[in-house]
């Protein structure tokens, strides 16, 4: 396996109960972009990222992380999960949030010392929630949940990145301090994948762009492939010209997104 | 002294629990210690009716052995898309009544006291007591009872970061290496241990109240996990030596008036909470109220 890619599937199958949600996932993500993945609900977006990570189980397939099975490259991986996936009144802070994101590094006793917190603080300071790191989580506004989370994820200190919808549902304030992140990411020469559900603003986020529904449709350059007959594919043809632009009625934005 | 070692077995009991308490409560899995305590019972009698005695090793090993089998049961069910209050209900009113016919089988040759397993009694503490190289070491429940809390504290202490992870996000922490399923059974199994070697003294209904009552008052008084654990381990011991004193007043259940002062402490925190009592909250948004009134009119 190449050690220059940040992400090989091969084959990759994964089922609930007996029914597959995902097929055959073949794919091979280039370093240092910004890849969205795109698809309508129930797709198996989400699937597919936790499926890489080995939180849930694939029926069969491998996953390479530069090169090696993902078991041996877990440092290099950083993981924003879905906002509603955790309890925010959790007694805690935002800056103990962040540091969570250095128990990996720390191994099975070490204790998170002012090194971790000075590193935690500056991450906040990346997602500009510097002035909000002793306030309890259940006090912060969804957006600025999120950019906690994000900050989490910077503290990992990952090379590649995955982020489960970091745009839904968030003030316009935090849809730019997550933009900025990710290109500062990308000057680094980190890769990140974003489950996205907003076609309108795939060509302006995104470098790379990754279609799913239960299959591969099709991956590459956003350029090369976000194209009204791979959309019409993805999204099972519910595709229309409004005037002389075209429109996909997608199930997640519930309406039609002009192209 | 007898007050004294009843106080300490009870405040061994409310420590114990309260630090464990705090993470089945931000798990939501409070009715664990519930389920635990009343499914262990099977596993007392086969001990009891194997070893035809009422050591306390044999009765631990299965009580401890049944609280693991509640455990994985709850697990097995709620990962299998049974909700997980419902798989807690299931698996526990099943074992238990496993016990209660075993019982009534074996009535004879049982000399358990269904009143004294779930009940317990607090009171008679003192003359269970330890005999080593003819030296009176006092209560064997304030041994045992030390030996699982410092075992908890230690394994808390120690392994700190990763059970908090766990509780809050566990994918997570799944994420980052960190094994969660061992986190998870480590969890289970000190409140299968607590649970056996707490109620075996002080009956089922103390170690309830303990493992959930004192951690939901800690909830209510910050905003921090390690001051929540601090703070339902001292609520705890409180309710006990108060609870002491009431029962004396009263002449009452001893175990009774520990919950009863724990449930009391829970009510005031409720109400006086700094953050989010109830009356605290009335209070707040009367005042709110009166300013706009008063900037309106103005």
């Amino acid at each position: 396996m190449n050690a220059e890619i940040p992400l090989s599937v091969r084959d990759l199958t994964v089922a609930y109960q007996k029914k597959p949600v995902l097929r055959g996932i073949h794919l091979d993500v280039p370093k240092g972009k910004l890849i969205g993945i795109i698809g309508p609900n129930g797709a198996g977006k989400s699937t597919f990222i936790k499926a890489v990570q080995n939180l849930i189980p694939a029926a069969s397939g491998q996953v390479y992380i530069y090169g090696k099975p993902y078991k041996e490259q877990r440092r290099l991986v950083g993981y924003v999960p879905q906002r509603e996936s955790v309890d925010w009144d959790f007694p805690t802070d935002a800056l103990d949030v962040v540091l969570m994101g250095t128990y990996g590094r720390l191994g099975w006793f070490r204790r998170p010392g002012k090194a971790e917190r000075e590193w935690a603080l500056e991450c906040l300071r990346k997602v500009g929630m510097a002035d909000y790191a002793d306030r309890q989580i259940s006090q912060l506004s969804g957006g600025q949940q999120q950019r906690v989370f994000l900050a989490r994820a910077l503290a990992q200190a990952a090379d590649l990145y995955f982020m489960d919808e970091p745009f839904a549902g968030v003030d316009a304030a935090t849809e730019k301090a997550i933009i900025l992140l990710l290109a500062e990411l990308k000057e680094q020469g980190k890769t990140v994948l974003v489950v996205h559900h907003d076609l309108q603003t795939v060509t302006e986020y995104f470098d790379w762009v990754v279609m799913l529904n239960r299959r591969l449709i099709a991956a590459g350059p956003t350029a090369d492939v976000f194209t009204p007959e791979l959309l019409q594919k993805t999204y099972g043809g519910r595709l229309q010209y409004v005037g002389d632009r075209l429109a996909v009625t997608t199930d997640a934005g519930g309406g039609k997104v002009a192209l | 002294m007898n007050s004294l070692w009843i106080i300490l077995t009870g405040s061994l009991v409310a420590a114990s629990c309260g630090l464990l308490g705090c993470f089945l409560i931000l798990r939501r899995m409070a009715m664990l210690g519930d389920a635990i305590s009343h499914a262990v019972l099977p596993g007392i009698v086969i001990a009891f009716l194997w070893s035809g005695s009422r050591d306390t090793l044999p009765m631990l090993l299965g009580a401890g052995t049944l609280g693991l089998i509640t455990v994985l049961l709850v697990q097995l069910l709620h990962q299998n898309g049974v909700k997980s209050d419902a798989a807690i209900g299931i698996t526990f009113t099943s074992l238990f009544s496993v016990g209660v016919i075993l019982v009534s089988l074996y009535t004879q040759q049982v000399d358990l006291d269904l009143d004294c397993v779930l009940y317990g009694e607090i009171a008679y503490v003192p003359w269970d007591t330890w005999e080593w190289n003819g030296m009176d070491m006092g209560p064997r429940a304030v041994w045992g009872l030390s030996g699982v809390f410092l075992l908890s504290l230690l394994l808390i202490g120690l392994f700190y970061k990763q059970f908090k992870v766990c509780a809050f996000d566990p994918a997570m922490a799944a994420a980052v290496g960190i094994p969660v399923m061992l986190f998870h059974y480590l969890l289970m199994g000190l409140v299968s241990l607590t649970t056996v070697a707490s109620f075996e003294s002080v009956g089922a209904i103390l170690v309830v109240a303990m493992l959930v009552v004192p951690g939901a008052t800690a909830y209510l008084l910050t905003d921090k996990l390690h001051v929540m654990l601090i703070l339902s381990m001292a609520i705890g011991v409180i309710s006990s030596v108060f609870g002491y004193g009431l029962a004396a007043w009263l002449d009452s259940s001893i175990a009774g008036a520990m919950t009863t002062v724990a449930g009391a402490l829970f009510l005031l925190a409720f109400l006086l909470s700094p953050r989010y009592g109830v009356v605290v909250k009335a209070w707040h948004r009367r005042a709110t109220k009166l300013e706009r009134g008063s900037t309106n009119a103005g």
